[in-house]
C-alpha cells in the first residue's frame, strides 16, 4: 500500500475542487492552480528514488470482479509519464494565467477546472495498474477535455468540439471496450504483466482472436492520432493556445500513445507480438501516418495547425519505436515521450506568445517578426531543431535511437521512412525560423509597435526551451527509467 | 416441494406489501393535500425500512426461496397466498421500496390537482408492484400482475401530458394483450401439475418440447411486451412521455423489470428446452433493440422520448445477458436491472425537475441551462455518463458483465464472437445519444433561448435530496459491486445448473443447440 500514489492522484483532483468553488477570485483560482501543480511536481518526484532502486509501488482501491480492480502502479514506464506531465502541468499553469488575461478570456474559472481535472486523467493513466483503471481515466480525461476543446464557444469551437468527443468516445467504445472485455473472458484478468516481455495471454490462445484484439487496442485508444482516426487533433486546435499546448501536444495525446506502448508491451508483450508478428507490420502501418502527416503539415499556413499535424507524424515515432521490438526501438519510442513533450510545448508556448501579442495566426504573415520577438522565435527554432533531430536537442536522441533500432531489426524501410521524415520535418519548421529572422516585413505592417511577449509568457517558453536542450545534453536523467522498462 | 421453503417467524413480505394499502385507506379520509404528502412520504419511507429487514435477514447461501408464507385462500381450486423471495428477486423488491419515497418526493410540487387520488395510486402500485416480486403461487401473481395495471392507467390518464388518453390506452391495451395468452399458460400449467398453482412446483418439469414451446410463447409475448422488447416497444415513448415524473420513474424502474424478471421466474425454469431452441431469436431480437433504440434515441428532440428509446436499448442489453445462460450474463442482466432503475429512474427525475422550471420537454428549450443550474448539471452529468455505461459507474458493471458472458457464449461453442460484437454499437450510440443530449442542456449552441432567470431556481434542498442517494448508488455499484453481486450468486448458479440438468438430450440430438 503506497499512499504516495493516492495523494499524486488526489491533488490534482482537490486543486479542481478549489477552483471550482474558490475560483470567483483571480488571483486565488491561480494560486490553487500554481500550488496543486507544484505539489504534484513534489509528489511524484519524490517517487523516483524507489522507482529507479527497482520497486514498484503498487495501491489497490476497489475491486470491481475478480480480476477487475482499481489499482495504481508506480513503474519505470508510468514515471516517465508521470513526470512529464506533472512538470510540464507547472510550467502550463504560469503560461495559461499570461495568455488568458492577456487575451481576457471568458469562464477562466471551467478552463481552469478542467485543465487540473484532465490532469487528474492523465496522472491516472500513468499510474494505472489494469486495462480497466487506464480505460477509466483514459475516458475522464476524454470528457474532461471537451468543454477545454469548445471553449469559444462559438461555431467553430462548437464543431471542433463535437469532432473531438465523438471520434474520442466511439473509437473507445467501439474497440477499445470489446477489446478489454474479450481480453477478460480469455485470461480472467486485465491486469498488466510485470515485465514488458511476457504479456498476460496464456498459451493456446486462439491467435486469431489475440491479433484482433491488438488491431482493436491500437485504433481504440484514437488519442493517439494513428490514421485514419487522427482527425479529432487538428480540429481540436480551435481551443485556447495553452490547451492545445498542454493537451493537445501533451497530455490528451501522450495518454493516448502512453496506453497504446503500455497495452503493447504490457498486455500483448513482445514475445507474443514476436510470435504473432505483430510488431513490424505496425511500424510499416504507423510509418504510414509519419509520412502522410508530415506532408499534410507542409501544407498549412495556420502555425497551429501545422504543429498538430506534426505532432500527428511525432506520435507515431512513438509507437514505430516500439513496435521495433528491439530495445533501442523501444527506447527511443519511449524516451520520445518526453523529447517530444518539451520541444512541442515549446513550440505552442511560441505560438501563443505570438498570437497574444500580435494575433496573427498564419505563417505566412510571421515574415520579419523574429527581430521584433527574439526570445520567442529563438526559442521556436532550438524546439524545431528538436522536432527535426539534430543534436544537441532532445529529439535527437529519439532519431538515434530509432534509427539503431530499425537496423537492428533489419527494418530497410522503416529506416528510410525515418530519413525521409526527418527531410520533411526540416522542410516544414525551418521556413517558419528563416521567414521570421530573415523575412521582409510588409510594407502596410511594419510590426512598429510590436515587442516580446510579456514575462509571465516568456518566462515558461524558456524554461521548457532550455529543458530540451537539457534532457538532449544529458539524457542519462531520463534514459534510465527507459532503459528501466527494457530491462 | 416443502424443501424449497425455509420458513420465518414474521409475516415480512406481507406486511411489505399490504402496508401501502394500508396507507391509502389512511389517506382517504384526510383533507389536507400537505398532509396527504406527508402521510404517503412517511408510509412509503417506513416500508422503505422494513424492507431492509429483508437485506439483513436474508441467507446468501442458499438458493431456496426465503421468508415465505403460506396460507391456504381458494381451498376448492387449490389457490394458496403463497409469498416467498430467493435472490433474484430480493434486489427487485428493496429496488422497489427504496425507490417509491423518491417518487412521492418529485410529486410534491409537480402534482398539483387530486393530490389525495394520485397518492393514493401511487401506494396501491406499490402494493401491487412488491406483490408481484414475492408472490409464489400463480394466481396471486396473476392477480397481482394486473392489478398493477389500473393504478399505473390512472396515473398517465388522469396526471399526464396532453396525449394522455391516447397513451394509456394504449399502455393498458398492449399489457393486457400480452397477459392473456400468460393466463391460458397458467392454466395449463395447473392442470399439468396435479392441480397446483404452486410455482416452484411448476419448476423443471419434463414437460413435452411442443408444450414447452407453446408455453414459452405465451410467457414470451406477455414479458417481450412488458420489458419491453423490440418490436414489442411502442407503448413505452408515448407512456413515457405523457406520464408525470412519478409514473415515468415508476414505469422505467420497476415495471419494465417485470418483464425481465418473468424471464427469469418463469420462462427458464418452466421451459428449459424450449428456451434453449429459442433463444438465437430472443438474443438476436435483443440486439436489434440495442441497436433500434440507440439510433432512435439519437434523433429524439424530446428529452423523455430520448430517455424511453435508451430505456429500450438498455433493456435489449438485460435480454441478451438472461439468455447466453452462463453465469456472468444473468447476473450482469440482473444487476443492470437494478442500474437501469436506478439511472433511467434518476434521468426521469432531471427531466420531471426542467419541465417543472420550463413547462417543456424539448430539448432545444433547454439549451444552456448548465451556465445557470450548476448543482443539477452535476448531477445530470453523473446520471448521464452512467446512463452510457461510463466506467467507475454502475451501467458499467453491468453491461461489462453482460457482454464478457456474450463473448463467453460464443468462445464456449467456439464460434466466432458476432454476438457481442453486434451489440458494441449499441454502446457506442448509447455515449452518443446521451452525450448529445448532456451537451445540448450543458452548452447548447450559439443561439440558446434566454434561461438566465433560472439562476434562481437551482434545485431546492427536496431535490437534492432526492437525486443524491440515486448518485450514492451509482458508485457504490460502479466501484464496489461484489455485495450486490453475492446476493444472487447462488439463485443464479442453482437457476443455471438446474438448466443444464432439464436439457434432454432430444433438443441437443436435433441439432438444435446451435453448434
Amino acid at each position: 500500500m503506497d499512499f504516495t500514489l493516492l495523494i499524486a492522484l488526489v491533488i490534482p483532483l482537490i486543486g479542481t475542487l478549489g477552483v471550482m468553488f474558490k475560483g470567483a477570485s483571480e488571483n486565488v483560482r491561480e494560486g490553487i492552480s500554481s500550488v496543486s501543480s507544484i505539489l504534484l511536481l513534489i509528489t511524484v518526484g519524490s517517487m523516483i528514488p524507489s522507482v529507479l532502486s527497482g520497486k514498484t509501488l503498487t495501491l489497490h482501491m476497489f475491486t470491481i470482479l475478480p480480476g477487475i480492480t482499481v489499482t495504481l502502479r508506480a513503474d519505470a514506464m508510468s514515471m516517465i509519464f508521470a513526470l512529464v506531465a506533472s512538470s510540464l502541468w507547472t510550467i502550463a499553469v504560469f503560461y495559461s494565467m499570461g495568455y488568458m488575461r492577456g487575451l481576457n478570456e471568458h469562464a477562466q474559472t471551467r478552463f481552469n477546472a478542467c485543465f487540473a481535472l484532465a490532469i487528474f486523467g492523465a496522472i491516472g493513466v500513468a499510474f494505472s495498474d489494469n486495462l480497466f483503471t487506464m480505460y477509466l481515466f483514459y475516458e475522464i480525461v476524454s470528457i474532461c477535455t471537451y468543454p477545454l476543446v469548445a471553449h469559444h464557444q462559438d461555431e467553430e469551437g462548437y464543431n471542433g468540439g463535437r469532432k473531438y468527443i465523438v471520434y474520442l468516445t466511439t473509437t473507445a467504445k467501439a474497440f477499445l471496450l470489446p477489446a478489454i472485455i474479450l481480453i477478460y473472458v480469455l485470461t480472467g484478468t486485465l491486469d498488466f504483466a510485470t515485465n514488458a516481455s511476457t504479456g498476460i495471454f496464456p498459451a493456446g490462445v486462439n491467435e486469431t482472436l489475440v491479433t484482433l484484439l491488438y488491431i482493436f487496442c491500437i485504433f481504440g485508444f484514437a488519442k493517439n492520432g494513428v490514421m485514419p482516426f487522427h482527425h479529432w487533433l487538428p480540429g481540436a486546435m480551435v481551443a485556447p493556445t495553452p490547451v492545445s499546448a498542454l493537451l493537445h501536444a501533451v497530455a490528451v495525446v501522450k495518454v493516448g500513445v502512453f496506453c497504446t506502448t503500455r497495452t503493447m508491451l504490457y498486455t500483448f508483450g513482445t514475445e507474443t507480438m514476436h510470435a504473432l508478428n505483430l510488431g513490424i507490420p505496425t511500424a510499416y502501418f504507423v510509418g504510414f501516418t509519419v509520412i502522410a502527416a508530415s506532408i499534410i503539415a507542409l501544407s498549412k499556413d495556420n502555425l497551429k495547425s501545422r504543429l498538430a499535424y506534426s505532432t500527428v507524424s511525432q506520435l507515431s515515432y512513438i509507437i514505430m519505436g516500439v513496435a521495433l521490438l528491439t530495445d533501442p526501438g523501444i527506447q527511443g519510442g519511449l524516451i520520445h515521450i518526453v523529447n517530444h513533450a518539451f520541444s512541442k510545448i515549446t513550440l505552442f508556448f511560441c505560438a501563443g506568445a505570438i498570437y497574444v501579442v500580435t494575433h496573427k495566426k498564419c505563417i505566412s504573415e510571421m515574415e520579419g517578426l523574429g527581430k521584433s520577438m527574439p526570445f520567442t522565435f529563438g526559442a521556436f527554432a532550438v524546439a524545431s531543431l528538436s522536432m527535426i533531430g539534430a543534436p544537441p536537442v532532445a529529439g535527437f536522441i529519439t532519431k538515434w535511437n530509432l534509427l539503431i533500432g530499425s537496423v537492428q531489426a533489419h527494418q530497410l524501410g522503416i529506416l528510410l521512412i525515418l530519413i525521409a521524415s526527418t527531410m520533411l520535418n526540416a522542410a516544414y519548421f525551418v521556413p517558419v525560423t528563416y521567414k521570421a529572422f530573415f523575412g521582409k516585413r510588409p510594407v502596410t505592417e511594419p510590426f512598429s509597435g510590436i515587442k516580446e511577449a510579456p514575462l509571465s509568457m516568456l518566462i515558461p517558453i524558456l524554461i521548457a526551451c532550455t529543458i530540451s536542450v537539457l534532457i538532449g545534453i544529458f539524457p542519462n536523467f531520463m534514459l534510465q527509467f527507459v532503459k528501466a522498462v527494457t530491462g | 416441494m416443502d424443501q424449497l421453503l425455509i420458513n420465518s417467524g414474521f409475516p415480512i413480505l406481507s406486511v411489505l406489501t399490504f402496508l401501502p394499502l394500508v396507507g391509502a385507506l389512511l389517506l382517504l379520509p384526510l383533507r389536507s393535500e400537505e398532509w396527504c404528502r406527508r402521510v404517503s412520504l412517511g408510509f412509503t419511507s417506513l416500508i422503505a425500512l422494513l424492507s431492509l429487514k429483508l437485506l439483513f435477514g436474508f441467507d446468501k447461501t442458499t438458493a431456496k426461496f426465503q421468508f415465505v408464507e403460506h396460507k391456504v385462500w381458494i381451498d376448492t381450486f387449490n389457490i394458496n397466498y403463497t409469498m416467498g423471495i430467493d435472490g433474484i428477486s430480493l434486489l427487485l423488491i428493496l429496488l422497489t421500496t427504496l425507490i417509491m419515497p423518491f417518487c412521492v418526493l418529485a410529486s410534491w410540487s409537480y402534482i398539483k390537482t387530486r393530490v389525495k387520488s394520485f397518492m393514493i395510486c401511487l401506494l396501491i402500485m406499490e402494493t401491487a408492484m412488491v406483490g408481484v416480486f414475492a408472490a409464489l403461487d400463480f394466481v396471486l401473481f396473476y392477480i397481482l400482475w394486473e392489478a398493477m395495471l389500473i393504478p399505473m392507467y390512472m396515473l398517465i390518464g388522469i396526471w399526464g401530458g396532453p396525449r394522455k388518453i391516447y397513451a394509456s390506452i394504449k399502455f393498458f391495451l398492449y399489457t393486457l394483450a400480452g397477459s392473456i395468452l400468460l393466463l391460458v399458460a397458467i392454466i395449463w400449467l395447473y392442470v399439468a401439475n396435479d392441480h397446483s398453482f404452486f410455482i416452484p412446483d411448476m419448476m423443471w418439469q419434463h414437460y413435452s418440447v411442443t408444450a414447452q414451446v407453446c408455453l414459452f410463447i405465451a410467457f414470451f409475448l406477455a414479458f417481450a411486451i412488458k420489458v419491453p422488447m423490440f418490436p414489442f416497444h411502442t407503448w413505452l415513448p408515448a407512456a413515457h412521455v405523457e406520464a408525470p415524473t412519478a409514473g415515468s420513474v415508476i414505469l422505467a424502474s420497476i415495471l419494465l423489470k417485470m418483464g425481465t424478471y418473468g424471464f427469469l421466474r418463469f420462462a427458464l425454469p418452466i421451459t428449459p428446452e424450449a428456451t434453449v431452441i429459442l433463444m438465437p431469436y430472443v438474443l438476436w431480437l435483443s440486439i436489434a433493440g440495442i441497436i433500434y433504440g440507440g439510433f432512435t434515441a439519437l434523433g429524439q428532440s424530446d428529452m423523455k422520448k430520448l430517455i424511453a428509446y435508451s430505456s429500450v436499448g438498455h433493456m435489449g442489453f438485460v435480454t441478451l445477458g438472461i439468455f447466453v445462460m452462463n453465469v456472468d450474463g444473468i447476473e450482469g442482466a440482473i444487476l443492470q436491472m437494478i442500474n437501469h432503475g436506478i439511472t433511467t429512474g434518476a434521468l426521469f427525475l432531471c427531466v420531471g425537475m426542467i419541465y417543472e422550471r420550463t413547462h417543456s420537454r424539448e430539448l432545444l428549450s433547454a439549451t444552456g441551462i448548465g451556465k445557470y443550474m450548476p448543482i443539477f448539471i452535476t448531477f445530470l452529468g453523473f446520471f448521464s455518463l452512467s446512463s452510457f455505461a461510463f466506467p467507475g459507474t454502475n451501467s458499467f458493471v453491468g453491461e461489462f458483465m453482460i457482454l464478457s458472458g456474450a463473448f463467453q457464449f460464443s468462445t464456449s461453442q467456439n464460434q466466432f464472437p458476432y454476438l457481442a460484437l453486434a451489440a458494441i454499437p449499441g454502446a457506442v450510440l448509447a455515449a452518443a445519444y446521451m452525450l448529445r443530449m448532456l451537451q445540448k442542456i450543458v452548452w447548447g449552441g450559439t443561439n440558446n433561448p434566454d434561461l438566465a432567470w433560472l439562476r434562481d431556481f437551482d434545485l431546492n434542498v427536496r431535490e437534492i435530496v432526492t437525486l443524491a442517494p440515486f448518485l450514492f448508488f451509482v458508485f457504490w455499484i460502479g466501484l464496489g459491486p461484489q455485495p450486490f453481486l453475492e446476493l444472487m450468486h447462488t439463485s443464479v448458479s442453482e437457476l443455471l445448473t438446474q438448466f443444464d440438468l432439464h436439457q434432454t438430450g432430444a433438443v441437443a440430438a436435433a441439432g438444435l443447440l446451435g453448434n
